[in-house]
């Protein structure tokens, strides 16, 4: 019982985690019909930046350097996200979808060979954040705050996010722009602010998953987004891709899910969890091809 | 009040709109009337800024428009009703209507009142998503999303397009009911027998070129308009 107090507390967490990267992925493809394979490795750079911020506000980590040092990880992240949208994706725009896709994972390989350079291919290591990083022992188990509060975290989040899109003059335009570029323009809306936006609050909310993330697993190589990208790409997928509470809801599924195949009482369940995951998906996709909540005719990639 | 000056367009090597020249005075209703692939859409996706014209200019009033981006356009007060409608379908009918008015800061009740009396059948779906309405009250809805950006030019992609003959007329009268209430019109039209009952001006598009103008009542009589699009 303890045992599985725990495990799902873990599966939760990150689930919540993998859920403000799908974010991106879903919002992005929603609008552009393109997966930012890039987003992943956002991901990781903001892990890099908050080391590397942290470490240069000086020796001594008080709760205000590592604050300011998040915050301004949360203003460069989105940043990057904001240029990475202009300079690799906009002067494609009328272009067949497959060069952006390119484009795409050119970029995801530039964030991470950057990150080798810049690392020298050492793993470095996640800062402890205050209260964050500290432990509880729930049901004889020592857990971090973070994995307690990361789901509550991610729920005043995508509720905000769902209010913005839905109640708000920004989030009709995004949600107009998602349908038809041509028609909205007709409207006045200028579609580059509105995909813009979208990039903004994508990486923002990536940024912040990082922090979450890596608190929780310390090491950031640059690599590290690549794995946890996916899993929310797929989580995105699964949810049905372009959906929002489609992507929450298919990360939590994949946390709880690996955190429970990882703990299978047979030889190997740890090192094969991955592809049990992803197996697992595909037999949900083969019964429910456009995920949980996708629409009829997504295209495909 | 609108002045198209040998304005050319082109997809690509295919030169759509081959130097078209004409005039859309202010408080008119003026049609272009031709056949499919004429080049109509094209010549009112470059004045919305949709496409940029290869050459010739647009000039609203004395202003150059020619070139400005459609959300520029349409805070000049010129707005366009898409061919085939293009209400967004997820969106809930006075959803829709807001979006018309995305570019305005200002109070839209009054708007929404005056097009809800204009169409009193989008008041009463107002909460629907406006992909469950019918072809009709989506070409209504449509109009209306136009009108809220408060134009002085509203331009018209053929509203008649795959509606009822009844549907049709109501769109035509209302048309005319707007134009009365000082919207200036510019609609382009296969149907050509409505267009030139409407209209105070029309002209006649052939492949990309203006071939005839008139009143709307000369060219309904003309022999070589009657044989071509009356028939
Ligand atoms: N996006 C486009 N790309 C290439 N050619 C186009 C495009 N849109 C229209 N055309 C061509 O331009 C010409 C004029 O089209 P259009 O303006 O839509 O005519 P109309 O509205 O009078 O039916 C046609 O030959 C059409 O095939
Ligand atoms: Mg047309």
């Amino acid at each position: 019982m303890e045992f599985f107090i725990s495990t799902l507390l873990f599966g939760i967490s990150v689930g919540g985690q993998y859920a403000l990267i799908a974010i991106g992925y879903t919002m992005v493809y929603g609008i552009l019909r393109l997966i930012n394979f890039a987003h992943g490795d956002v991901f990781m750079v903001a892990g890099l930046m908050g080391i590397y911020l942290t470490s240069s506000l000086g020796a001594y980590l008080s709760p205000t350097t590592i604050l300011v040092s998040l915050i301004l990880v949360l203003v460069l992240t989105v940043l990057l996200g904001f240029l990475i949208e202009r300079v690799a994706y906009k002067p494609l725009r009328t272009a067949p979808r497959m060069s952006v896709m390119i484009s795409a994972i050119g970029v995801s390989y530039l964030l991470q060979n950057t990150a080798t350079y810049v690392t020298g291919g050492q793993p470095m290591t996640y800062p402890a954040i205050p209260f964050l990083s500290d432990t509880i022992t729930v049901a004889g188990t020592p857990i971090k705050w973070v994995v307690i509060l990361t789901p509550f975290l991610v729920v005043i989040l995508v509720v905000a996010l769902t209010q913005l899109i839905n109640h708000t003059k920004v989030g009709m335009a995004m949600r107009a722009v998602a349908k038809d570029f041509e028609t909205s323009q007709l409207m006045g809306i200028k579609i580059n602010s509105v995909i813009s936006t979208t990039f903004v609050i994508g990486s923002a909310l990536a940024a912040l998953g990082s922090m979450l993330y890596f608190t929780t697993y310390q090491a950031v190589t640059p690599t590290a987004g690549a794995m946890p990208g996916l899993k929310a790409f797929v989580a995105a997928v699964f949810g049905g891709i372009g959906s929002i509470p489609g992507a929450v809801i298919g990360a939590f599924l994949i946390g709880i899910c690996e955190n429970f195949v990882k703990v299978l009482p047979f030889e190997g369940a740890t090192t094969f969890v991955d592809a049990f995951t992803f197996a697992l998906l595909i037999i949900v996709l083969v019964f429910k091809p456009t995920g949980l909540f996708g629409e009829k005719a997504t295209d495909k990639v | 009040m609108l002045r198209i000056d040998d304005l050319r367009v082109n997809y690509g090597g295919i030169e759509a709109v081959k130097g078209v020249t004409f005039e859309v005075p202010e408080g008119e209703i003026v049609t272009l009337i031709g056949a499919n692939g004429a080049g109509k859409s094209t010549t009112l996706r470059a004045i919305a800024g949709l496409v940029k014209p290869a050459s010739g200019r647009i000039h609203l009033q004395a202003e150059d428009i020619t070139g400005l981006s459609p959300d520029r356009i349409v805070s000049k007060g010129i707005t366009l009703v898409p061919e085939g409608r293009h209400v967004f379908p997820d969106l809930t009918v006075l959803e829709n209507l807001k979006i018309g008015a995305y570019l305005r800061t200002d109070s839209l009740e009054d708007d929404i009142k005056w097009v809800y009396d204009l169409f009193p059948r989008l008041k009463e779906r107002s909460w629907q998503a406006a992909g469950t309405l019918s072809g009709g009250e989506q070409q209504m809805l449509a109009v209306g999303r136009a009108l809220m950006s408060r134009p002085k030019i509203m331009m018209m992609d053929e509203p008649s397009l795959g509606l009822a003959p009844l549907v049709v007329k109501g769109i035509f009268e209302i048309i005319k009911e707007i134009n009365r209430q000082g919207v200036t019109i510019l609609l382009i039209e296969q149907n050509a027998n409505m267009a030139l009952h409407t209209a105070d001006t029309a002209y006649v598009l052939e492949t990309g070129r203006l071939t005839m103008s008139g009143t709307g009542k000369e060219l309904l009589n003309d022999e070589a308009v009657k044989k071509a699009y009356l028939g």
